[in-house]
């Protein structure tokens, strides 16, 4: 593994390699496996990822029936969208027969609805694969997805990004933290999209220079998150923050594909982010003790959660 | 640790890789120190693990590696119901353990063989887990290796006949933890070595004099 993101970009650059080529290069020294073995334990990966986006687009609810539903939600309006799109009739008022349509466009819709999906198949125990924590599991796939859709990238460009997403975040777990109760959620879904925003910019073409502007820019827009579920679940607001956190990642990309810099450099973000994370009182590190969890909403979700189960049938116990 | 599928990774049923993969993993780990499916398993939760275990799953998580399932196991959400038709009862409470990890839980196992095994053990943070406890015996190993649990009279040259047996099957040992209840007294040590450890050289370590039990664990958690 790399011991920053400087080194990781010199390699790369030195050798005219992609970042993720780097990566699974030293990866491979580490392991001592091939790269093809390498290749194909990342290609399940992707394939869990995707099965997940197909799941979660379908509707899925949490074990808790706090959340669900959203992804479709998001879905439904974005094919609206399309079909409007294609065949402009769109009303005068800018609305579909009076339903708003989105305005983000492609690929920040389509982005945010898979996130939505796998962070919502995650709070209904499907399965996920963490990236790099189970909380924070819908931003890689929502901007590797949406991104590879518009370049129509095909599953060896998509797996490349995924190593170069995965060497961006063994960087950041060697030189700062990725869990939240260390961290806050900047470490959880702000390194999410940073590493996000580098995978964004592989596949669009980038430079490794521009894939390390994107991982600053985009851990920049995200510094200071703090983790604060609500009941301590990883369900409001992690499903949206993780939607939300796309939005960042997309940005950062494209100003870094612009050729603009992050003034602060890719290794002295991530290590302010570890700084700020110790500085985090506890109540904002994955307690529930406070921002979120403590607002009236927040405290009145717990009450009922508590009491549907007081009052619902405990076949386990005793059983 | 903290490979790039570390990152890019693991592959787990949600929501929480503390709160149920790191669960999997420490019923996993219950299950093959009493070397098999339990009979009865009774689970207190302590801490965050008491507080937000419904939501998080860690109940059905935790009887899903009782049951053998590994963290990406589609079946983990119904493992109520597949543990009610294998016949393994299951029960759980709530209590304070003491000063121990917020995420931890106590697991009283009624093994194959109707032994009764106390196992407690703390999902410290992404999925990875510690063992605390054994009976009556403080352990520390993080299930990340092959294992050898050793359950002895306390004598001089016990430990030493284990260490060669394994010396000559070419079996390295990584760490070791020896405790005692007194002098003389039943004994404890937990081998965590490089390699498994094959049935034929446990049969020989069993049968060391003053060894009661050796339990083989493999690994229950990534590297």
């Amino acid at each position: 593994m790399y011991a920053s993101i400087a080194e990781l970009v010199d390699v790369a650059t030195s050798r005219s390699l992609t970042i993720g080529a780097a990566a699974r290069e030293q990866e491979a020294l580490d392991s001592g496996q091939s790269q093809d073995a390498l290749n194909s334990k990342m290609q399940e990966r992707l394939a869990v990822m995707r099965d997940s986006v197909g799941r979660g687009l379908a509707g899925v609810r949490s074990r808790s029936g706090l959340t669900g539903g959203d992804a479709r939600r998001m879905a439904e309006a974005r094919t609206h969208t399309r079909i409007i799109a294609r065949t402009r009739t769109a009303d005068a008022d800018g609305t579909a027969g009076g339903a708003p349509m989105p305005i983000g466009g492609e690929p920040l819709d389509s982005a945010i609805a898979y996130a939505l999906a796998v962070a919502e198949v995650n709070a209904g125990m499907g399965r996920i694969v963490a990236a790099p924590t189970a909380g924070s599991c819908g931003v890689l796939p929502g901007v590797l997805f949406s991104v590879g859709e518009i370049r129509g990238a095909g599953d060896s460009e998509l797996v490349d990004a995924l190593f170069a997403a995965g060497g961006v975040g063994a960087v950041i777990a060697r030189r700062s933290t990725l869990s939240g109760a260390a961290g806050g959620c900047q470490a959880e879904c702000g390194a999410a999209a940073a590493m996000a925003a580098a995978a964004a910019v592989q596949i669009a073409g980038g430079a490794p220079e521009q894939c390390a502007n994107a991982v600053a820019l985009a851990f920049k827009g995200l510094l200071g998150l703090v983790c604060d579920p609500v009941a301590g679940l990883v369900e409001v607001p992690c499903i949206k923050r993780n939607a939300t956190s796309v939005a960042v990642a997309l940005a950062a990309a494209d100003m870094a594909l612009a050729g603009i810099r992050s003034v602060i450099p890719a290794d002295e973000v991530i290590q302010a982010m570890g700084a700020i994370g110790r500085e985090l009182p506890a109540s904002l590190r994955e307690t529930a003790l406070g921002g979120l969890a403590v607002t009236p909403t927040g405290k009145r979700i717990v009450s009922e959660i508590n009491a549907t189960h007081d009052k619902a049938e405990e076949p386990h116990l005793n059983s | 640790m903290n490979g790039i599928f570390d990152i890019i990774g693991p592959i787990m049923v949600g929501p929480s890789s503390s709160h149920t993969a790191g669960a999997v993993r420490l019923g996993l780990a219950g299950r093959a120190i009493v070397g098999g499916q339990p009979s009865r398993a009774a689970l207190t939760l302590h801490g965050s693990f008491a507080q937000t275990y419904r939501g998080h799953g860690t109940d059905v998580a935790l009887v899903a590696g009782i049951l053998g399932m590994r963290p990406d196991d589609e079946r983990i959400p119904g493992s109520f119901r597949i543990a009610r038709e294998q016949g393994m009862e299951f029960s759980f409470s709530c209590a304070d353990l003491g000063d121990v990890h917020p995420n931890s839980v106590l697991m009283e196992l009624a093994g194959p063989n109707g032994s009764q095994t106390t196992v407690a053990g703390s999902s410290v943070g992404g999925g990875n887990i510690t063992i605390t406890r054994i009976d009556r015996f403080d352990v520390d190993f993080t299930g990340t290796s092959h294992a050898l649990i050793v359950s002895y009279r306390d004598q001089p040259g016990v430990i030493a006949k284990i260490t060669s047996l394994l010396a000559t099957e070419d079996v390295n040992i990584a760490a070791m933890r020896v405790s005692r209840e007194g002098r003389h007294a039943r004994a404890l040590a937990i081998i965590e070595l490089d390699q498994p450890v094959s049935r034929e050289a446990r049969a020989l370590i069993t049968r060391i004099s003053g060894i009661d039990t050796v339990i083989a664990l493999p690994p229950v958690a990534p590297a």
